[in-house]
């Protein structure tokens, strides 16, 4: 197993290394950078912009030296804890992320959660009724949640819950506790707030999983060893939950993989539309005005976090199956 | 030859007996009308029988075919022409058609409308003035416009009455007909995931036909980089894409961009399905034979191995589709896609970021309906496909 644990965490190290070269080539493309923006906005306001301030900054970060040394400057700077410097807020681009990172790695596991506390008996329910009328309302609605965008989810949620409540939904905690320590009463702000979100970002992924659940379930209830057991007198609950459930368990980690990016990226979309204070709307923001290093370790840490949650699922399923931890390698 | 033959008593020996109808050796396995058809179809007869099965699927296809008509002539179709600004009616609520006046039956016709300014919230009243009746014309002469950008025309299916008004879905900040702008939006919205799968299945069957049938360092690098492309997540990489595409770029260039994009991040799951198809294939008996003759790799790939699976690339292209659409609105909602000018049915969708002015005019979410109608008829296409595709079954 821990053979299997340490092959896992080498491959993901060249993963991450192409991912930050594609992300950095990413931020390199477009023709002009921060720097040019900045002076010509500044002299479309009329202002002289502080010439010295900008070529202090360039020699600082490196733009007068070629490409390779100032991806090996970025990727370096990562591993020290470094994450740049956010040239339109003015300060390290750590200090920028700070609580958003911690908030949008909360969503996304709490719509992990979701979907899997959701996903699950649906999806077992619509494989053991299947065709009955439950089974064709259950997998309409999880085709609806799969088909209707994260953000049009959003919109439409918030503009029914301003019409028939009279609420206003956006943001993820009142914003006085924004920037605060910690407390109880910011947790609870957060907690009040956070379900609008989770439910409308785990909408998709959870339609998907019902789908793929009940299809993996309804494979495994026509194979011979449930048959048996059925035969030699199992109840039919007892023999579902000890032999076929078991089975697409591992399917049911593993699933995780392939749901998790798209969480992450619908998150950012549905944060921008809700306001949330997560990664979202700076990176947003940092991509319209070209603050590279900004919008570059928000990609990075996305990245990381659908890779390290790809690595989570596959050390879970080297743990339920054996198969796979001999072989090395994921499922498929 | 059939007649019931009493059996003699037993022991008694039996008579002989001679059948007189001609002798057919094929009888017992003879095939019936039915069956003969089935055997003699070619494969993409038998994908239509089986496709043909999904009602939903079929239904679906049907939507999409009139949708995908309807670009053809959107200016016909349209009442007004998507720019024309009416800046007495601005944010006009939905107007609804009318039959019948006073009790009497005169043919579908609209109220005109009087605006009041509630001086409180400067927002503008419309209320119907049942004193004006426009009666509704058909196959008429209304806004000009430029046919396909080439032609003048100004012949359209629908137009208000003369002097009045028919803004069925409402009006925008600009006054303009939100009906007319959804029919157009459907030319950028709809062809937008046409040409971005077209290139990821460019993409993906290059890649993975040439990954597959090389194998090797080749192939490697192939499945490393695939693995990488999906463990992305891929809107923020779309927002970052196109954010650089330059500002001085023309509305159809960063149309043409933003198709590029969707279809260079999407080519992984087709070029994954492809490389495994060839990897069983190769080892096949008629790709030694074609080799054998002399046949080059690319020949042997596009010519014979490729066709074997193309109906079920195509299956899965369809489902790849809605992902496209969904891609384009969502850029196109940031203000990262596609720019007015063009109107595509994100760009409408850009208007209602701010969830105040929904509230005031809700009808200016109604973009939403097209995009998920289009999305789940796709869904439902591309199963029946996939289904019909499958030789197993």
């Amino acid at each position: 197993m821990l053979r299997y644990i340490a092959r896992r965490i080498l491959i993901m190290i060249p993963t991450l290394l192409i991912t930050s070269a594609l992300i950095f080539t990413v931020m390199q493309l477009p023709p002009s950078d921060y720097f040019e923006t900045y002076v010509a906005e500044m002299a479309a306001q009329g202002e002289k912009a502080d010439m010295s301030r900008v070529e202090f900054l360039k020699k600082e970060y490196g733009f007068d030296k070629p490409l390779i040394e100032r991806y090996f400057l970025w990727v370096t700077g990562f591993v020290r804890g470094d994450f740049g410097y956010s040239f339109e807020y003015e300060m390290p681009v750590s200090d920028v992320v700070g609580e958003r990172l911690a908030l949008t790695v909360l969503v996304s596991f709490c719509t992990i959660l979701m979907t899997w506390i959701v996903a699950f008996p649906i999806g077992i329910y619509s494989a053991t009724h299947q065709y009955s009328w439950a089974d064709y309302g259950l997998t309409f609605i999880g085709l609806l949640g799969i088909a209707v965008p994260h953000f049009l989810l959003a919109l439409i949620f918030m503009y029914f819950a301003n019409v028939w409540f009279g609420l206003s939904i956006g943001g993820l905690m009142d914003p006085i506790y924004f920037n605060q320590p910690w407390n109880w009463a910011k947790v609870q702000s957060v907690l009040a707030h956070l379900w609008i979100p989770v439910l409308i970002i785990g909408a998709g992924g959870t339609g998907s999983m019902v789908r793929a659940i009940r299809a993996n379930l309804l494979d495994e209830l026509q194979k011979q060893y449930y048959v048996t057991a059925k035969a030699k007198g199992l109840p039919p609950g007892k023999a579902l939950v000890k032999y076929p459930l078991r089975m697409s368990l591992n399917f049911f980690v593993s699933h995780i993989g392939d749901v998790l990016p798209s969480i992450v990226s619908g998150s950012e979309l549905t944060a921008v539309v809700l306001s949330l204070q997560t990664t979202g709307p700076l990176l947003l923001r940092a991509l319209q005005s070209q603050d590279m290093y900004l919008a570059g370790s928000f990609l990075l840490f996305l990245s990381c976090l659908t890779v390290v949650g790809v690595l989570i699922s596959d050390i879970l399923l080297g743990f339920l199956d054996p198969r796979i931890r001999l072989q090395g390698g994921r499922t498929k | 030859m059939n007649q019931p033959v009493s059996l003699p008593p037993s022991g008694a020996p039996l008579s002989h007996f001679i059948a007189e109808g001609v002798f057919d050796p094929h009888q017992a396995d003879k095939l019936t009308k039915a069956q003969e058809r089935v055997y003699l179809a070619s494969q993409l007869t038998l994908m239509w029988w089986k496709f043909r099965k999904h009602r939903l699927a079929v239904i679906s296809g049907v939507f999409l075919m009139v949708l995908y008509a309807s670009i053809l002539i959107s200016e016909f179709l349209a009442p007004y022409n998507y720019q024309s600004r009416h800046t007495d009616f601005i944010r006009t609520p939905p107007q609804s058609v009318h039959l019948f006046h006073d009790g009497r039956f005169v043919g579908p016709f609209t109220y005109g409308l009087t605006s009041t300014l509630d001086m409180n919230n400067l927002k503008r009243n419309y209320s119907e003035n049942t004193q004006q009746i426009f009666p509704i014309r058909f196959f008429c002469r209304g806004d000009g416009y430029r046919f396909w950008g080439m032609f003048e025309g100004d012949l359209h299916l629908v137009c208000p009455g003369e002097g009045g008004t028919m803004f069925l879905l409402g009006t925008d900040r600009l006054g303009r007909d939100m009906l007319s702008r959804i029919i157009y939006g459907a030319r950028i919205s709809l062809t937008i995931g046409l040409i971005g799968i077209s290139v990821s299945f460019a993409l993906g069957i290059v890649i993975g036909g040439l990954a597959g049938y090389y194998g090797g360092l080749f192939d490697l690098l192939v499945q490393r980089t695939i693995e990488v492309v999906q463990s992305l997540p891929t809107i923020p990489l779309w927002l970052a894409l196109s954010a650089i595409m330059p500002p001085s770029w023309s509305p159809i260039l960063v149309y043409f961009g933003i198709t590029v994009i969707l279809g260079l991040m999407d080519w992984t799951g087709l070029a994954r399905a492809v490389r495994s198809k060839l990897l069983s294939l190769r080892e096949d008996d008629y790709v030694v034979a074609a080799q054998l003759m002399g046949a080059g790799t690319p020949r042997v790939v596009f010519r014979h191995l490729v066709p074997g699976f193309m109906s079920h690339l195509i299956a899965s292209a369809t489902i790849a589709i809605p992902s496209m659409i969904l891609g384009e609105t969502a850029l196109s909602f940031l203000g990262l896609g596609l720019r007015p000018p063009i109107t595509s049915w994100g760009v409408m969708l850009n208007e209602a970021q701010n969830i105040n002015i929904v509230v005031l005019y809700p009808w200016l979410i109604l973009p939403v309906v097209p995009v998920i109608a289009v999305i789940l008829a796709f869904n439902f296409l591309g199963d029946g496909l996939r289904d019909a595709a499958d030789p197993y079954r």
